[in-house]
């Protein structure tokens, strides 16, 4: 077993390579096809455990303060995700709000779960209960995150409600902002070195 | 010098852990993480066509059918998608109007036709851009979800606008086909497996 970890099989067109150690901000790309190999882990154990842990209150947080405020004359509102999500549940075409919930919210929670889950063990060189479920469960899981769709889409509803009512962008817009870029380091490839690490 | 391939050196590729399994009992799981192995991804042209077509076919009414309902005391007005990035258009905010168009037309038409390309090359055994096709490949992968894009604005704007009996902004059926879309082809594109486009005329490298 430890001489195939020695190898690093392309996935778009099955190529075999010999591992390369890697400096950092150095990749390895397929000879072949183009594709990246390998990279560099852009954090730790300790750094990731963290990130995860912020994301998991960033998450809470947009979940439940307000994204955007609007204001008319004498009336005032607001969305948090939470209520943007429910808003599609709405009788006939609740699928799609399942598909929404399922994109930012529940996604993304999941993801941070297994993070924390897997990381909080690793940090004490220990496997964590369901190592290999909760591994394959977070490569599952990655296609699957939308926040980033979210966010743009806050930013394309103030423009489409500007000259009509009054927007202003709240807290969680913000929260929203940083919560998109931690999952891109967090929930990413980086993870996969505990393969290596734990065995 | 060009690189082997997995099968030439008894290896298989667990798509799970992206561990090199070896295959000299021939095994069935990935030793390291369990999960189950495969030469391709199982019934990959299928999958991918049949998904493709569904999604095809609902991406008319995605089109056809209003995705917003929006009522005031003296207008109640339902917008397509299409009519959403006119209106934009007309009131000058085009910036907005070309990424909603781009993100509720471009990317899935795109899909739609980079889908079609890779299954049908793939079904000819074509040798030729075998690299240019893996490239499409990754960027099917990377604009996969986008397009949820108007699904999320009309859930935000029905969650924002709510004036009661006054009126209001609803989402529309429209906006569920659309949804359903975005899942079909974002599934469509991970039943595709890649390698297909290599293994076509590997004896004569």
């Amino acid at each position: 077993m430890s001489e195939s970890t020695q190898l690093v099989i392309c996935e778009y067109c099955d190529s075999v390579y010999e591992r390369q150690a890697l400096d950092r901000h150095q990749r390895a790309h397929c000879q072949r096809c183009g594709a990246l190999l390998d990279r560099h882990p852009w954090l730790g154990v300790d750094q990731l455990l963290a990130l995860s842990a912020t994301a998991g209150i960033l998450l809470a947080f947009v979940c439940f303060y307000p994204i955007l405020r609007i204001y008319t004359r004498d009336q005032s509102g607001s969305a948090t995700l939470l209520e943007a999500v429910l808003a599609l549940f709405d009788g006939s075409i609740g699928l799609i709000g399942v598909t929404a919930a399922f994109g930012v919210i529940l996604v993304p929670a999941a993801q941070i779960g297994l993070l924390i889950w897997l990381l909080a063990f690793a940090r004490k060189q220990r496997h964590a209960p369901g190592f290999q479920p909760c591994m394959r469960l977070l490569e599952v899981l990655r296609p699957w995150s939308m926040l980033e769709v979210f966010l743009l889409g806050a930013l394309v509803a103030v423009v489409k409600l500007t000259g009509r009512i009054d927007t202003a962008p709240a807290a969680g817009l913000f929260a929203l902002a940083a919560l998109s870029l931690l999952m891109v380091g967090v929930a990413g490839r980086d993870i996969r070195m505990l393969w290596d690490q734990l065995s | 010098m060009t690189p082997p391939f997995a099968e030439q050196l008894n290896l298989r590729l667990c798509h799970r852990c992206k561990y090199a399994s070896p295959m000299d009992n021939g095994p069935s799981h990935c030793a390291r993480c369990m999960a189950p192995l495969h030469y391709r991804k199982p019934g990959a042209i299928t999958r991918a066509w049949a998904l493709t077509l569904a999604a095809l076919v609902l991406y008319v009414p995605a089109n056809t059918l209003p995705i917003m309902r929006t009522s005031a005391l003296h207008r109640d007005s339902t917008t397509t998608i299409l009519g959403s990035v006119v209106e934009l258009w007309q009131q000058g905010a085009w910036d907005i109007a070309l990424i909603i168009f781009i993100a509720s037309v471009g990317v899935p038409v795109t899909k739609f036709l980079a889908l079609g390309y890779l299954l049908v090359t793939v079904q000819w055994r074509s040798t030729r851009s075998r690299k240019e096709r893996t490239q499409l490949y990754r960027l099917l992968e990377l604009i996969g979800y986008w397009s949820m894009l108007d699904v999320f604005v009309a859930g935000l704007l029905t969650a924002l606008v709510q004036f009661g009996p006054l009126g209001g902004i609803e989402p529309r059926p429209g906006i569920l086909y659309f949804g359903l879309v975005v899942v079909l082809t974002m599934m469509a594109t991970l039943s595709f497996d890649p390698r297909l486009i290599w293994d076509t005329g590997k004896a004569n490298e």
